[in-house]
């Protein structure tokens, strides 16, 4: 078939046309779509540039000091009791001084120290090993500094448990719910499922409501939780004044937990 | 054609076989499911806004893409710290499948899953997110006709979750 300049220049035009027409109708059909919807973060939400935490070791020290800042996490997360360490499931829990600042003991150091136990968490790190890691972005750092889950995305494959040098995180080996305590099930919150890895998340969901973490709420003043970035937050003159340290600094994930060592009368 | 008989006999077993659902359920008159919008919460905000339609947005747009929105609601919450919603209504909602999806529709039952077992699809919200309390009584699947669905969400009180017009 021969064709000739005019030909061409027709059929194109008569193309273009019909495909004009058919984006046109598929949008018009399409049409479900909304105009005015607007997504806002909460008026009274607390806002910082870096949020972080310091902790006065010598503030906690008894084992129920231990155990009502966990039960003040644990229970209103629905964070399962599983009842074996294989398959635990924990946000905030006490450990060794081993563990906690390993390659600092030493034979000769204060017993008190070295028989301690020392609170820990997540350390919502400046640069999270476990964020590197995540091959879905399930796991993530928000701009306030939070290393946040979204459970949705998390797949299970536990790179972020294997790069956490912290341990922080735990693994859902079962279905948590038959491990919650139906009376205490906080209905307003969700669990988790079989096959994803939980943490825990500096209380993202009452910082939007303008309320502090939970474990600071009932730390009696050993944890204190502020702007790392403002120089005028009570966190920022504890840390210019006492002298505090952070777990395993040589890894350089810059931890956002401080801890205050030897106590002092900065609150 | 060697065993040309056998082959055509046996292509027409399989047609049928095949296609029998189609002709098992022809002519089947299926309910379409038939949804209970008679919560405790979802009477107060009728009687709050003074109209039918209270949900977050229209019905129609509901219906259809309620899943496009919770998508975009579990992104907006989750990774960006966005909580609240300004419908195109100009309302505003909390963002939340538990506290604020739920609160007015109490009846999982009669509601959510009417119309997915209607249409065999399983989302998996409630692996996590905590279905609310209701009575036991009520089919879950298919059935026409039921006891009206007022004994759902009594556990609670009827929260509503309309913030009411004010902007935030």
């Amino acid at each position: 078939m021969k064709i000739n300049r005019r030909e061409f220049m027709r059929m194109a035009g008569i193309a273009a046309a019909a495909g004009l027409a058919g984006a046109g109708t598929i949008a018009r059909l399409k049409g479900n779509t909304l105009e005015a919807a607007d997504y806002t973060p909460p008026a009274e939400a607390l806002k910082a540039k870096h949020w972080g935490m310091v902790i006065d070791v010598s503030k906690i020290s008894t084992p129920e000091d231990y155990q009502r800042i966990m039960d003040a996490c644990h229970t209103p997360h629905n964070v399962p009791d599983i009842g074996n360490p294989k398959d635990e499931v924990k946000w905030i829990w006490p450990d060794t001084y081993e563990h906690t600042f390993p390659g600092m003991e030493h034979p000769y150091m204060n017993p008190e120290f070295k028989e301690k136990n020392f609170l820990v968490l997540c350390n919502h790190c400046e640069k999270p090993a476990c964020v590197r890691v995540c091959p879905t972005k399930a796991t993530f750092k928000r701009a306030d500094g939070l290393v946040i889950m979204d459970y949705h995305r998390c797949i299970g494959c536990r790179f972020c448990m294997a790069a956490c040098p912290f341990g922080a995180r735990s693994f859902n080996w079962r279905d948590p719910r038959p491990f919650i305590n139906e009376a205490t099930l906080n209905r307003e919150y969700p669990t988790r499922t079989k096959g994803v890895v939980e943490k825990c998340t500096f209380c993202v969901e009452r910082l939007e409501k303008g309320k502090i973490p939970l474990c600071v709420e009932k730390s009696n003043g050993a944890l204190v939780f502020g702007d790392l970035e403002d120089p005028d937050s009570e966190i920022r003159k504890i840390l210019a004044s006492a002298y505090t340290i952070r777990r395993k600094p040589e890894l350089g994930t810059g931890p956002s937990i401080y801890y205050v060592i030897g106590g002092g009368e900065h609150a | 054609m060697y065993n040309g008989g056998k082959i055509i006999i046996g292509l027409v077993v399989f047609a049928a076989l095949v296609t029998s659902p189609f002709w098992t359920n022809a002519g089947r008159k299926v309910e379409a499911p038939e949804l209970k919008l008679d919560t405790p919460a979802i009477k107060e905000a009728q009687a709050a806004l003074g109209k039918k339609e209270v949900c977050v947005e229209p019905k129609a747009f509901m219906r259809g893409g309620h899943m496009q929105l919770l998508n975009t609601w579990r992104d907006s919450v989750v990774r960006d710290g966005k909580r609240v919603y300004t419908s195109s209504e100009g309302r505003t909602f909390d963002i939340s499948l538990q506290n604020t999806c739920m609160k007015c529709h109490s009846n999982k039952k009669n509601f959510c899953d009417k119309c997915h077992n209607y249409l065999a699809v399983s989302p998996y919200c409630w692996d996590c997110h905590i279905a609310p309390k209701e009575a036991e009584a009520g089919g879950a699947a298919g059935g026409s006709e039921m006891a009206p669905a007022v004994a759902a969400g009594s556990e609670k009180a009827p929260a509503v979750a309309v913030h009411g017009e004010a902007k935030l």
